[in-house]
């Protein structure tokens, strides 16, 4: 017996990973959710049948949505986190003794709770004490802060699904008011390799555009999402990635990682041409 | 005939039947069944197309129902507790107009709010029925039109002894209803027919803790568009008759007008939402009401909208209020109702029912989902912050009371010219102005054009309403009454 997790990538493109076992499959109020165990990747953990994290790429992921903006301004200390069910964004943070307040909001309590039992590898800082939890939606939690963060982190699904209203213009503006005047906004960007994806990535893009006087999308390779090639976004109010990143400082820190340095953090701000193009065109 | 319950739906059984007999098509439309037309057929879906049928023995005849129609009118009839109903395939109009056609002849008076659909006016010019306006109440802190007062419609009966009926909205666009109840007691006392245009109150008959709904209130007649917040397909409607009513007559006058090539796509929605709401009403208005609510009361603490509800009930006027709907002030952030309802298409991808000169009406209902309202809530807070300004030089009344000089019927059809609209001060309209959605006229014909009305129109167009009713498409041109 073979047993193949198959998600459809397009209409045309298939990517599998053979499965050992199916851990744990339910439909929460907002979406189904599995956690299966693989020989390649280890367990993993999808919603509506798409991939959210592996084992064995997670720390990539992780690792540029966190360490990027930790790098460019040292003295962040309050953090909202937006999604991030499985606890990874969390753990990364919690390495910084710097951070006082980490906020965490995920729509759905059951992500959050079968990760924690089958997921300890992402989820085992949850209970840091710096953490406070709401179960809430998102786009609600952000329209109640003003002036309150340095660094809002949007850890979110797919923008087809519950994460929807977190790539909307009504969202970032909404973030914007909420952060501080050096306030940093760094979010989950999709692809920009098939259409579909794309696309979301491209009106994000823009609408984020409207909002923040910096702008950048720096990527990473992440061999289980779509075309392996994604990208993050980076926006702020102050600082830009580059010029205002202290690449000594964060090397004093001393924080081992496995996929991000301060030398990649300037080589993933250089994006190809295609990628280019796809920002700077106009919006269909 | 056979035997129906709330569980059948007749026509769409006739038509899954008609399917399966795969009967071959030598009968309109030409489509056959979407064979003829692919793009039409890839773009709606062929279960779509081959029930797009004409009417035939085992589907029966909507000008002349005796079976399948028949059955599902008779089961719509019992769940709006009706003595009957007819579905009505030419939208809400149609029903509103077959309502007051059946109730007056030419020269018969019929009392009703100024503030009625442009339907209403519309039966008058068709059937030349005389209009007594009652002067709805006007709150003037949100600048709208409310409901009639009870003492205002005795006051109408009194001086119009001779009148035929009265038309009541219920609710209005805005969910405010007046006291159906008495004044369906005081017209009955004075030998009157009460007609509803009951348009925005479909859910009345299914929801618990609702306004009272016509037929409930022992009305004679009601037009209810099943396709607003019924679940049944656009353009499709019901009529509903009181026991007092001929339905014999008022199918006659239906037919008047009716198309004789009933569609089936909106007869058999009609059917389906019927046997949804008889089975599912009360949940579905429930969460109607939640959603609802939870957005009425997160708006109000964004601060300067004014999500209204039933705080605004005064016993009279506004005698209930219709929780379904969302219906926004907007004027204390600066901005008119049409351009917070343009900011949140154009900048949000937000599509809301309508916005006017102070308020905006978002449709809810069960087929919603919670991020959407988010999303709803979240643009609003993000357009105050982004676009509030000092309010002040904002108009603020949505109504002016009218002179009616003439019947809609005569302005209409008398010998009359274009003149541009800023220089029609004094003259007689011989046509409509409006601003759609709501509908509801600013002038209606034969009323006297008043500087107060040009300005409100030029302002209207200034903040980007969408008007409609004149012959000239741009709104620049009247055609007023010669001669008078």
């Amino acid at each position: 017996m073979e047993l193949w997790y198959t998600e459809q990538h397009t209409d045309d493109v298939r990517f599998s990973i053979k499965v050992n076992k199916h851990l744990y499959s339910a439909q929460s109020e907002f979406q189904r959710i599995d956690i299966f165990e693989a020989v390649e990747f280890g367990k993993f953990l999808t919603l509506d049948g798409l991939m959210m994290v592996t084992e064995k790429d997670e720390f990539i992921y992780h690792d540029m949505i966190t360490h990027v903006p930790m790098a460019v301004n040292p003295n962040i200390k309050k953090v909202l986190v937006i999604g991030a069910g499985d606890g990874g964004t969390v753990r990364e943070l919690t390495r910084y003794a710097s951070i006082q307040q980490i906020d965490m909001v995920e729509i759905d309590k059951m992500v959050v709770d079968v990760c924690r039992e089958h997921l300890p590898q992402t989820a085992g800082k949850l209970d840091d004490p710096r953490v406070n939890h709401y179960f809430e939606d998102g786009l609600r939690f952000v329209r109640f802060q003003k002036d309150a963060y340095d660094l809002i982190i949007v850890d979110s699904t797919d923008p087809f699904g519950p994460g929807e209203g977190l790539f909307t213009k009504e969202f970032y503006g909404n973030c914007f008011n909420a952060l501080k005047e050096d306030g940093i906004l760094v979010n989950q960007h999709e692809s920009p390799y098939y259409s579909a994806y794309a696309k979301a990535m491209k009106r994000a893009h823009q609408r984020i555009k409207e909002f923040f006087p910096v702008c950048r999308v720096y990527q990473a390779h992440i061999p289980t999402y779509p075309s392996g090639h994604w990208l993050f976004g980076f926006a702020s109010k102050k600082y830009d990635p580059l010029q205002d990143f202290n690449a000594a400082a964060w090397d004093a820190l001393g924080i081992e990682t496995g996929y991000y340095n301060t030398e990649l953090h300037i080589g993933c701000f250089a994006i190809p041409n295609y990628v280019k193009e796809l920002l700077n065109g106009e919006d269909e | 005939m056979k035997k129906y319950t709330q569980q059948n739906a007749p026509i769409h059984e006739a038509l899954l039947r008609h399917k399966a007999n795969r009967v071959v098509p030598f009968d309109v439309p030409g489509h056959k069944g979407g064979r003829g037309n692919k793009e039409l057929t890839d773009f709606l879906g062929e279960s779509c197309l081959k029930v797009d049928v004409n009417s035939m023995k085992p589907l029966d005849n909507l000008c002349h129902p005796v079976s399948v129609i028949r059955a599902a009118e008779e089961l719509t009839a019992e769940a709006f507790g009706a003595a009957a109903a007819y579905f009505i395939v030419n939208g809400t109009t149609a029903a509103v107009q077959a309502m007051i056609m059946s109730s007056c002849k030419a020269g018969e008076k019929i009392i009703m709010p100024r503030n009625v659909h442009r339907s209403a006016i519309n039966a008058l010019v068709v059937c030349g029925a005389v209009p007594v306006y009652v002067n709805p109440g006007v709150n003037t802190q949100l600048g709208i039109p409310l409901g009639m007062s009870l003492a205002d419609v005795e006051k109408a009966i009194l001086a119009h002894p001779d009148a035929k009926a009265i038309l009541v909205n219920n609710p209005t666009y805005y969910g405010i209803c007046s006291d159906m109840a008495s004044i369906v007691e005081l017209a009955h006392r004075n030998h009157m027919l009460v007609l509803a245009d009951e348009a925005h109150g479909t859910h009345f008959y299914f929801g618990e803790d609702m306004p009272m709904a016509a037929m409930k209130a022992g009305a004679d007649m009601a037009a209810v568009s099943m396709h607003k917040t019924g679940g049944s397909l656009t353009q499709s409607s019901l009529l509903l008759c009181g026991p007092a009513i001929s339905s014999s007559y008022v199918r006659q006058v239906i037919n008047l007008t009716q198309t004789t090539s009933g569609s089936y796509l909106l007869m058999v929605s009609l059917d389906i939402a019927r046997k949804n709401l008889y089975q599912n009403g009360k949940e579905l208005v429930r969460k109607t009401v939640g959603f609802a609510e939870y957005a009425r009361t997160e708006i109000n603490k964004l601060g300067g909208y004014y999500a209204f509800s039933r705080e605004l009930k005064n016993g009279d006027t506004v005698f209930d209020f219709d929780t379904t709907k969302l219906s926004v002030h907007t004027l204390d952030i600066g901005l008119a109702g049409i351009e917070v309802y343009d900011l949140l298409r154009d900048e949000y991808g937000i599509q809301i029912e309508f916005g006017d000169i102070g308020n905006f009406l978002a449709i809810i209902s069960a087929g919603d989902r919670t991020l959407e309202l988010e999303r709803l809530i979240s643009a609003l807070s993000e357009i105050k912050r982004r676009y509030a300004k000092d309010k002040t030089g904002m108009f603020d009344h949505e109504y002016i009371n009218p002179e009616v000089v003439l019947t809609p019927q005569h302005a209409f059809y008398s010998k009359n010219h274009p003149v541009a609209i800023e220089d029609s001060q004094g003259e007689i309209s011989g046509e409509f102005v409006m601003a759609y959605p709501p509908g509801i006229p600013i002038l209606a014909p034969g009323e006297r054009i008043t500087k107060e009305i040009i300005s409100y129109i030029a302002y209207a167009k200034s903040k980007g309403c969408f008007l409609t009713g004149t012959q000239d498409l741009n709104i620049e041109k009247i055609n007023v009454v010669e001669g008078i």
